[in-house]
């Protein structure tokens, strides 16, 4: 068997991409399942198929609406394929579109949609801690000393990098000024219109230390949903198809160690897969024009890039200004569409689409000549996954 | 900010939630030896790696039979945060807060977390030396807290 058989590369592409309109918190006027039709019948639109053509779906972090239930409700007259990620966070983000590559190239299906609906208006919040009384296993560990949403274990991962390799502030308030500075170019950005200075983001309040409010994801409503199907069938459709160069996912040794033990400790979890990724692209990272790295949290975006090779952890203060990391003259503009912080908390599916648009030239933030667009899904958590497509 | 004010005898005020032992009896005796105030890690008993948070099997010789080791409560703080936004309803009068994460060295450097008491707005080194300390609740647990040392 020829290493080829084991490698989606060229084989996949994503051909259509949707979203909702993306709101603040609690503001969407329909039910989070109507989200996520209305992305998925976008998505369809956008790649010139039918509804009713979509024979697979994927998700991540315990996506709450079901396939079997979408497929009913939009009347598909085949479900092929229906795939969960596991894990929490939004490490399944490129890790979804993953396992649909994988499924199309096994013949599962023909028409994947990998899809993520929030409306953490109408469900629970991610940022607050559960209100209980008591609790066992690991969270009875972490729990009690107020130790217990993702910002506080992203904050101690991020903390002791920063101390390791003597990064500053000034590193973190690059990420999310450049966030805020791509959303201003995106009208489908929640914070379009609501520039950030540096100002501003040192007079705003800490969540948790080293995370000023700015450093941290939004909370929205939305939906967003893209479509993959084969290399063969990508070519007749509408638009410019964005071939699945690599994917990978997975976890480091013992990374998913509970109350915060695992081995290396000051790390995003990509050490074993941006290896993976890339010798699948049969690319170095000096060849990623463009990239889309998860911010839940800006200090995980240093670390993530460090793992893929974009910076040395020595470089991280050079590489992490807001010059070098922003649309038009960056030397690497990474989150081009405003991402998490700034266009809408869509679980970093936005990031895909984003990607997407990159490879196709339909970015507002268009990089010059984009080929090569990365994607970083859900660092710090187990498992977590990357994606780099080419146009 | 409200440590002063708040007359709770415990670092952080009264309303957070308490640890319960796992239903399937898998750390019972950790927090039992915290009522104690005796400090427990795992330890298999076939080849002595330590493992925290406690596990069913060995993670390097996948060996079942687990037994408790007491440790010095001596270590070293591995990283740590000052929170700012109350995350917990009984948290909003009470921040900002320092948790901790704490590497024991005795015990092939397992990490816990916990609270480190004294003031919250107090300069903090990494690596610097901390000694576990009791906190009893009136509830009926006692949760491992840490406090500076040397
Ligand atoms: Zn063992």
């Amino acid at each position: 068997m020829s290493t080829d058989e084991f490698t989606v590369k060229d084989k996949v592409a994503i051909v259509g991409i949707g979203e909702t309109k993306y709101y603040k918190r609690g503001q969407a006027p329909v039910s989070e399942f109507r989200l996520a039709c209305e992305a998925i019948k976008k998505a369809a639109d956008d790649a010139g198929i039918a509804v009713t053509d979509i024979d697979g779906f994927a998700s991540y972090s315990n996506e709450r609406n079901d396939a079997s239930r979408v497929a009913a409700a939009l009347g598909l007259p085949a479900l092929r394929y229906s795939n969960m990620f596991w894990g929490g966070g939004g490490g399944g983000g490129s890790g979804a579109v993953g396992n649909a590559a994988a499924a199309l190239v096994a013949g599962y299906a023909k028409y994947v949609c990998v899809f993520r609906a929030l409306a953490q208006g109408q469900f629970v919040r991610f940022g607050q801690a559960p209100a209980v009384r008591a609790l066992s296993g690991p969270a009875a560990y972490t729990m009690p000393y107020g130790m217990s949403v993702p910002a506080h274990w992203v904050a101690l991962r991020t903390r002791r990098f920063m101390y390791e390799h003597n990064i500053t502030q000034d590193a973190l308030a690059a990420v999310s000024l450049a966030g805020y500075h791509h959303a201003q170019f995106n009208p489908r950005a929640v914070m379009y219109g609501r520039p950030l200075t540096r100002e501003q983001y040192d007079k705003s309040r800490w969540i948790v230390e080293p995370f000023h409010l700015y450093d941290c994801c939004m909370e929205n409503d939305g939906a967003a949903a893209v479509i993959l199907t084969t290399a063969d069938r990508a070519r007749d459709l509408r638009n410019k198809p964005a071939y699945v160069m690599a994917a990978a996912q997975g976890s480091g040794y013992r990374q998913g160690a509970s109350v915060e033990n695992a081995p290396d400790y000051a790390s995003s979890n990509f050490k074993s897969l941006a290896p993976r990724l890339f010798a699948m692209a049969g690319i170095t990272p000096r060849d990623v024009d463009v990239a889309q790295i998860y911010e839940h949290f800006s200090g995980a975006v240093i670390l993530s890039a460090v793992e893929h090779g974009l910076c040395t952890a020595d470089e991280v203060m050079d590489f992490f200004t807001f010059e070098n990391i922003t649309w038009p003259n960056g030397k690497l503009p990474i989150n081009t569409s405003g991402g998490n912080l700034a266009e809408c908390y869509m679980h970093g599916l936005e990031l895909v689409n984003e990607a997407v648009r990159q490879v196709r030239g339909t970015s507002t933030c268009q990089v010059k000549n984009a080929e090569i667009s990365l994607v970083v899904s859900g660092p710090m958590v187990s498992p977590v996954s990357d994606l780099i497509l080419h146009g | 900010m409200a440590h002063e004010d708040v007359k709770s005898p415990y670092y952080l005020p009264p309303g957070m939630p308490a640890p319960k032992p796992a239903p399937d009896g898998l750390d019972t005796e950790f927090w039992d030896a915290a009522r104690r105030h005796e400090l427990l890690v795992q330890r298999c008993r076939r080849c002595d790696a330590f493992q925290f948070g406690p596990e069913w099997i060995c993670h390097r010789c996948h060996g079942e039979d687990l037994g408790w080791h007491r440790v010095s409560g001596r270590g070293r703080i591995y990283s740590w945060e000052r929170v700012w936004h109350p995350a917990h309803p009984a948290l909003k009068d009470a921040y900002p807060y320092i948790v901790v994460l704490v590497e024991l060295p005795d015990a092939d450097n397992v990490r816990m977390i916990g609270n480190l008491l004294g003031d919250p707005m107090r300069d903090i080194a990494f690596d610097a030396p901390v000694e576990a300390v009791f906190e009893d609740h009136d509830e009926g647990f006692t949760l491992v807290q840490w406090k500076l040392t040397g």
